[in-house]
């Protein structure tokens, strides 16, 4: 199961060059790229691992592709994103993040049903891949 | 990279040119005007100039090589900058950016000037993130090393100058269409650098020597500087400054355009104070404009 969050996720994956010219818009936009990667990709998981420090002052998108591509190295089976932080005062906020690289099978998740207060039933979901511990996922 | 413009260039059929008019080539690249203002705005520098025109030549002919469909690997650009103390290095390497710009060769042609301070670190394991976020808000542009040798110290053999020496040479070869490394210095101090360091002597294509100014070309340059500060020479000022430049360049630590632009400060310092002397005359435009001789003559060198 295809895990589709933030932009671009419906797509097929983003090649390199496709990465470059979406960071390029982000930084011509004057937004600060960060790379960011994690093995529990769930939905509610906002916090994902930093890949370095985010990085300003970016003129060319060149820079911030040589780092996707160290964090692809690194963490080949792990999820990748790329955000785009804008620092405009009222937005102070991601304006743009997407997936650069998955693993290459996700599992995806289980609806877990849970009897409460008699006959009633909460819904959630679980990863099955997340059930191993850290760092032994998507192997 | 703008796109080559097919309609001027006589596309064939097959998208690959059969001809190239390397004159509306040149003007697309509009690089004849970064030039021309090299020629103007800098005075002397005959070397200089003539390596930069090379330069555009060369990449100018590698642009219509590509359009006719020849082999045109992109060439190494990397550049070392030697020569004394205020002879224009900078101001080249800032135009050098526009340059490679305009013609192509580097993305956005901005320019980041650094020193060892903003590559080296200060404890273990600082240097390599230092340098390579350095050399990423370069890509795309100009990364100027002024005083490059100061990144190497045989002196302490726990120097981490070396380690970013080493990952500038990892980007400066392997991505080489992502940015242009000027490194600068004095003559002496950047030869024995490069002789401790081979690997960088050898990827650095072209070596440019700042000849010093003389005492003419000072004259000119510091006519330049007063226009753009909106003074002027009285005619005797004119003189007195002709007696000092020869006088100041025979002196110590004299670093030539540098030396000129301070002196002229300090003539618009003694100009402030004579005309605050004579408090309560009425002031004209042309009196505030004027530096006479005897602003000048005041100064150190005469005594």
């Amino acid at each position: 199961m295809k895990i589709t969050q933030g932009t671009f996720s419906f797509l097929p994956d983003l090649t390199d060059k496709e990465i470059t010219a979406q960071i390029q818009y982000a930084l011509d936009q004057g937004w600060a790229v960060s790379v960011e990667y994690t093995d529990d990709p769930h939905p509610r998981n906002y916090f994902w691992e930093m890949w370095g420090n985010p990085m300003f002052d970016l003129k060319d998108a060149a820079g911030a592709l040589t780092e996707v591509l160290a964090a692809r190295k690194a963490h080949p089976s792990n999820y990748i994103r790329v955000m785009a932080f804008d620092a405009t005062l009222g937005f102070e906020t991601t304006r743009l993040s997407f997936i650069v690289n998955r693993p290459k099978d996700e599992p995806g998740y289980g609806l877990v049903r849970q009897e409460v207060d008699g006959r009633n039933i909460r819904y959630t979901i679980e990863s099955y891949a997340a059930k191993a511990p850290e760092g032994r996922r998507y192997t | 990279m703008s796109e080559p413009n097919t309609k001027q260039a006589g596309v064939a059929a097959e998208g690959v040119a059969l001809r190239v008019d390397l004159n509306s080539l040149l003007a697309d690249s509009q690089v004849n005007e970064v030039l021309d203002e090299l020629d103007q705005a800098l005075i002397g520098l005959q070397p200089v100039k003539t390596r930069v025109r090379d330069i555009a030549a060369l990449l100018l002919i590698e642009r219509a090589r590509k359009l006719v469909g020849l082999a045109s690997g992109s060439p190494s650009l990397h550049m070392s900058f030697t020569g004394n103390p205020g002879t224009g290095k900078t101001t080249v390497a800032l135009r050098m950016a526009q340059i490679l710009h305009r013609l192509g060769y580097v993305r956005k042609g901005h320019l980041v000037s650094v020193t060892r301070d903003d590559l080296v670190g200060q404890y273990i394991g600082h240097t390599a993130p230092k340098t390579k976020e350095v050399l990423k808000k370069a890509m795309g542009g100009v990364l100027f090393i002024d005083e490059a040798y100061y990144l190497y110290r045989p002196e302490n053999e726990r120097d981490y100058g070396q380690e970013a020496i080493e990952i500038l040479l990892q980007v400066m070869e392997n991505q080489r269409d992502d940015l242009v490394v000027i490194v600068a210095g004095y003559r002496d101090r950047m030869d024995t650098f490069f002789q401790s360091n081979p690997g960088l002597s050898s990827r650095i294509a072209h070596h440019i020597d700042f000849p010093d100014y003389s005492a003419e070309e000072l004259e000119l340059i510091a006519g330049t500087m007063l226009e753009q500060m909106q003074y002027r020479l009285s005619s005797s000022g004119v003189e007195a400054l002709r007696e000092y430049i020869p006088l100041r360049m025979t002196q110590a630590h004299f670093a030539n355009a540098r030396s000129v632009r301070n002196a002229l400060d300090r003539a618009r310092l003694r100009q402030a104070n004579r005309l605050f002397a004579q408090k309560g005359l009425q002031l004209s435009r042309d009196d505030l404009m004027t530096i006479e001789a005897d602003d000048i003559r005041a100064s150190r060198v005469f005594t």
